[in-house]
């Protein structure tokens, strides 16, 4: 029951340190917030283009809610008229052909004015057709008028003579020829079915758009959200544990607590226990948080997102402990965090890891982030199910058990049993 | 009877820097032993290697009939280290309740032997003070306070007296040798002289060597001086002179 009496200990001095736990539990609150706000898809990034001597339709159809249009008179060359008026593009049209000059700057406003100008050129080239399509059905109508004036015409010729046949055949009493005659008037009188062109109606094409994870609200908010999740818990365990095993080390305490029968194995167990309950409490107010307040919808099952985040904060636990037997100070400790923590949320999935290079792939693959944040986000926003996630499960416990056995051995440097 | 403590030609080296050589040391039960000799001399690491914590390159060191390093014979021993190791965000209670559980008190004796150790240390008014607002001394007396938490045998304490005042090193002097007429056994280092003179039995260290061992009658006799002091530096200046000569 040694490990047990460790584990007090920790929760003891945890709670006795304010700072730390306001760090633990606000400071993801406050990130996430912050996050949320930044990473609204409503806000609209406007890009200014200047344009010279550029037709006005061409104007009408470039300009967007994306895109501010300014006219300038000026002969100037294009780089001097976005240098001097901060102008994210500048159009110029020379009869047929625009000439657009970017300033580049910014990637988002470039992309920006390419995606209206296109926009723009394939609305112009509609109009043109539709015009042409008009004028085309135009015609057509009017051929049909005249061809069927035409045809009346000729009924109306064959009728007047059947007429003065019939009048003829009824004077000299011939019953048969008068049958005969009626018969071809009614069937010339008879309403011809008018030969209609059915001029093809324009079909018109409506999208409707169907989302299989999430919905058409979802904000980058919502699918960066797991891979933070993931990430607070990583950083914060493995600083305050790191830090934790650091101070006993240096204060001494962890001399002497191998002064007593411990096993070196009852110490590690009793910090993975103790930390380990302060990341599923730091899961449970951020998940929570984002569920109440930002309404975040979670797709798959809340436990299992503890049970990731449970298994992400043990293996950050045992890298802290490990790289703190590296450092001599606080200070060394905090070196670590731009080559242990900071590298892994780039393969965290902001960035998707497939399109990489292969040997960054394979730096990916073992990084425990990667299987971490990989398993929370297909868990809240697939809804994968345990056995989905088996497999990054399986790696981040491989990752743990090695490291706690690597620091259970590394612990024979203070006492040799 | 075995004697709580048997070390036999105890060496170790750190790289190349001989830290003890050769070292025998015997104790028997019911004895204060003191390990006097400046700071470097190799004291603590022959605590060390009698505690475990430390492998001997050569020798054997035996303690309670076992050979160290044996993990559950600590459980036999109270410890005292150097430094103050303690939790200074817990009360002094709770430091001793930590303790005292790793080394396996029972917990319905655990409260008792609280307030039995606290007692002994002069501590029971600041029992519920956090460490962090303890004096230098008060540390100290903390420190062997979680040292006999479960009423061992055999203490070993590492400069127990250092930045205590003269009137409370008396009480704690008093409360060792009360303690030895129980029959409990103490391995004590210091490098304060007049300390040296309340031990029974004195190893002299310095540079890794014993120097010399006896009471401190019989030491003041063999070298013909009035102090253990004088015995220190004169025994010193031998080893110097000895070393000149090899």
């Amino acid at each position: 029951m040694r490990t047990m009496a460790i584990v007090k200990r920790v929760l003891k001095q945890m709670l006795r340190d304010k700072r730390t736990l306001a760090l633990m539990f606000v400071a993801p609150l406050l990130i996430m917030s912050l996050m949320y706000f930044l990473f609204q898809n409503n806000t609209t990034q406007v890009a200014t283009l200047g344009v010279h001597d550029v037709d006005s339709q061409v104007v009408k159809a470039v300009e967007s809610k994306h895109v501010a249009i300014k006219h300038y008179t000026t002969s100037q060359s294009a780089a001097t008229v976005i240098k001097t008026h901060d102008l994210a593009g500048y159009l110029t049209q020379n009869s047929g052909k625009l000439t657009i000059t970017y300033a580049n700057s910014n990637p988002t406003d470039t992309t920006l004015i390419k995606a209206a100008l296109q926009s723009g050129v394939i609305k112009l080239r509609l109009k043109t057709l539709v015009t042409a399509t008009k004028a085309q059905k135009k015609a057509l109508v009017a051929q049909q008028a005249a061809l069927q004036r035409l045809a009346k015409a000729q009924t109306q010729t064959a009728v007047s003579q059947l007429k003065t046949a019939l009048a003829q055949a009824k004077a000299s009493g011939n019953t048969a020829a008068v049958a005969k005659l009626q018969k071809q008037l009614k069937a010339a009188t008879a309403p011809k079915a008018t030969t209609k062109m059915a001029a093809p109606k324009a079909s018109t094409y409506t999208t409707k758009s169907h989302y299989i994870y999430g919905s058409s609200d979802s904000t980058f908010f919502e699918s960066y959200l797991p891979i933070f999740l993931g990430f607070f818990v990583f950083f914060f365990v493995f600083l305050i544990s790191g830090i934790s095993l650091l101070n006993e080390r240096t204060t001494g305490t962890l001399s002497r607590l191998l002064a007593t029968p411990i096993r070196r194995s009852e110490i590690i167990f009793g910090y993975l226990i103790g930390y380990g309950i302060f990341a599923v409490i730091q899961t449970l107010i951020t998940v929570t948080f984002a569920i109440i307040v930002f309404k975040v919808h979670l797709v798959g099952s809340i436990w299992l997102i503890f049970l990731v985040n449970f298994l992400l904060a043990l293996v950050a636990l045992t890298l802290g402990i490990f790289i703190s037997t590296f450092a001599n100070s606080e200070f060394q400790m905090i070196q670590f965090i731009p080559i242990v923590v900071i590298p892994q949320i780039f393969f965290a999935g902001l960035i998707p890891v497939d399109g990489m290079a292969t040997w960054l792939q394979w730096i990916a693959h073992i990084m425990p982030l990667y299987y971490g944040a990989g398993a929370l986000t297909d868990v809240a926003t697939k809804g994968a199910t345990l056995s989905e996630i088996s497999g990054q499960l399986g790696i981040l416990l491989g990752f743990m058990i090695v490291l706690t056995l690597m620091n259970i051995v590394g612990m024979k440097r203070y006492r040799k049993v | 009877m075995k004697p709580y403590i048997e070390a036999r030609q105890v060496s170790k080296r750190f790289g190349q820097h001989q830290v003890l050589d050769k070292i025998d040391l015997t104790l028997p039960a019911g004895m204060i032993y003191g390990l006097i000799g400046p700071s470097g001399a190799g004291k603590t690491t022959l605590i060390k290697s009698i505690l475990g914590m430390e492998k001997v390159d050569g020798g054997t060191v035996q303690v309670m009939g076992a050979t160290m390093p044996n993990r559950p014979v600590m459980a036999k021993l109270g410890y005292m280290a150097q430094s103050d190791a303690l939790y200074e965000t817990l009360t002094a209670r709770e430091n001793l309740t930590f303790f005292g559980k790793l080394m396996s008190v029972p917990k319905d004796k655990l409260s008792q032997m609280i307030d039995y150790a606290a007692n002994l240390v002069n501590l029971t008014q600041q029992l519920d003070q956090r460490v962090s607002g303890y004096s230098g001394g008060m540390k100290r007396r903390l420190s062997l306070a979680i040292a006999l938490i479960q009423d061992p045998q055999l203490l070993i304490l590492d400069e127990p007296t250092v930045g205590i005042d003269p009137e409370l090193r008396q009480q704690i002097w008093a409360e060792l040798n009360k303690l030895k007429a129980t029959g409990k056994s103490m391995l004590v280092t210091t490098h304060v002289m007049d300390e040296a003179e309340r031990c029974d039995y004195l190893m002299l260290i310095r540079g890794g060597v014993a120097l010399a061992q006896g009471t401190p009658a019989d030491l003041k006799r063999q070298y013909k001086v009035d102090s253990i002091e004088a015995v220190f530096l004169k025994a010193g200046r031998m080893q110097d002179a000895n070393h000149g000569n090899r």
